[in-house]
């Protein structure tokens, strides 16, 4: 076996990591997503701004402003202690919440361009058979955007297994905790140890082309414009 | 134009003929007194001295792969005999500093003046360098076990990546303490903010810091010059108000 055990703990955190991450994305970024998609508020602008900063933000500023805010003198950080919790770096629960808004727009932007694709009749006509928006939404949105629930899925879970700088940043690089994939790979090519580096990052990179293949083949949306 | 072009390349070129230019790679303990030192070498010797910080382990992997640094002043003594070793550095090699070890908090008084907060145990978080990547964190380690409290602590350890990010995560006040070099927290010779506990030198291996001339700098005229400044007087001043041990 070429993988150590601290290799595999650091593979089970990391997948750990994301299922729980996409989860929450999918929960929080769905009524978000829908709100983008249908307002018409002068705001839509300044949060849509919001959500895409991630993509274009280095990690580390991102990474850093995260230690800084999560700290004892921090905003965030002297709200969780106020709440008894404590601070969050170094924390399975800081890497999930700062994982959360790195991924944020990789999940957020699929949902809302399948929620836009969605003619307004479709909605009305529902309405006119006495649907309630809940029903209309889990009875003719959700099925209709499920390709979009896909790619926001699959793009948020692999975007968080390839997540380094903010967890480097935060992390505190503790086994079991914050050590996840990206650094363990990171720490194997720092510490020379090339053949241990190449098993994970090898690994990394046959995983990451799998999902994007089954992304795109399996995903009829995704087939039309390709 | 072509020749108002021609008459500028000419002048770089005789510029660079006289003064050079060479690549420093840091190890990160190091930089602030390196960027004194390569301030008083530029304005001495008319050389440009370009320096560039980061972790030792990740400079070792950029110059076996032709990263083009003319010299390494370096967080240890293994990189740059190792590099020797394997054709990618030409010597001289020589110890420049040896490192001084201190456990600092942000906090004033919570680190006193002989290490009992470490069995006192105060504390959620304390912080390390790496010890498998970084020669400071191999010397906490190294402390620690002699104190006795290694495995003790072990749990509230978190691991920076380098001795940079290490008294990053205890100046934001995220980890309460941590072993960090002593050249981050000196002012004026002393400990500036905080709190600390300068390590006594016989708890851990020396922490020798070597500098070598790199394969890529052997004909560079700066590079050699830049080794020379370095052991000179002026260079061994600035060493020493940092907090650093001479050879």
């Amino acid at each position: 076996m070429p993988l150590s055990d601290a290799d595999l703990a650091a593979i089970w955190l990391t997948l750990k990591l994301a299922t729980l991450t996409t989860a929450l994305l999918l929960v929080a970024g769905t009524p978000l997503a829908w709100w983008l998609a249908r307002t018409a508020a002068r705001w839509k602008g300044t949060v849509s701004a919001v959500v895409a900063l991630p993509l274009v933000l280095p990690p580390t500023v991102l990474g850093f402003y995260l230690l800084v805010a999560m700290g004892p003198a921090g905003p965030l950080g002297k709200l969780t202690q106020a709440a008894g919790l404590g601070t969050l770096p170094f924390t399975f629960a800081g890497l999930v919440l700062a994982s959360c808004l790195y991924s944020l727009p990789f999940v957020v932007q699929p949902l809302q361009n399948a929620f836009t694709a969605i003619p307004e009749r479709l909605l009305e006509a529902a309405a006119t058979l006495r649907a309630s928006p809940l029903d209309t939404f889990f009875h003719v949105v959700v099925p209709l955007a499920r390709p979009g629930f896909l790619t926001a899925a699959v793009l948020g879970f692999a975007h968080t297994v390839g997540e380094f700088g903010v967890v480097l940043m935060i992390g505190g690089n503790i086994p079991e905790k914050t050590r996840v994939v990206s650094v363990q790979i990171y720490d194997h090519v720092e510490a020379l140890e090339y053949s241990q580096a190449h098993w994970l990052a090898g690994g990394m990179l046959v995983f990451s082309f799998v999902v994007l293949l089954a992304l795109y083949t399996l995903n009829p949306a995704m087939r039309r414009q390709t | 134009m072509p020749r108002f072009l021609s008459a500028v390349l000419l002048c770089l070129t005789t510029m660079a003929a006289q003064a050079g230019d060479a690549q420093i790679a840091v190890a990160a303990n190091f930089s602030a007194p390196a960027k004194r030192i390569a301030e008083a070498f530029e304005h001495a010797s008319g050389h440009k001295a370009t320096l560039v910080t980061g972790a030792t382990g990740k400079f070792h992997a950029q110059i076996v792969n032709g990263a083009p640094f003319d010299v390494l002043l370096a967080a240890d003594d293994d990189t740059p005999a190792k590099l020797e070793r394997e054709g990618h550095a030409t010597g001289p090699r020589f110890t420049y500093a040896i490192g001084r070890l201190v456990l600092w908090s942000a906090t004033p008084g919570l680190v006193d003046g002989d290490g009992a907060v470490l069995k006192r145990g105060s504390f959620r978080h304390i912080a390390v360098a790496n010890p498998r990547l970084a020669p400071y964190g191999q010397a906490a380690m190294e402390t620690l076990a002699a104190l006795g409290l290694a495995e003790r602590l072990r749990p509230r350890f978190v691991l920076g990546e380098n001795i940079a990010q290490t008294h990053q995560f205890v100046a934001s006040g995220n980890a309460e303490l941590g072993f960090v070099a002593l050249a981050q927290v000196t002012k004026d010779g002393r400990i500036g903010d905080g709190s600390g506990w300068i390590v006594p030198a016989q708890l851990h291996q020396p922490i020798r810091q070597d500098a070598v001339l790199l394969a890529h700098g052997r004909g560079n005229a700066a590079a050699k010059a830049f080794l020379e400044w370095l052991k000179g007087d002026d260079a061994k001043a600035t060493i020493r108000s940092f907090g650093y041990d001479l050879p």
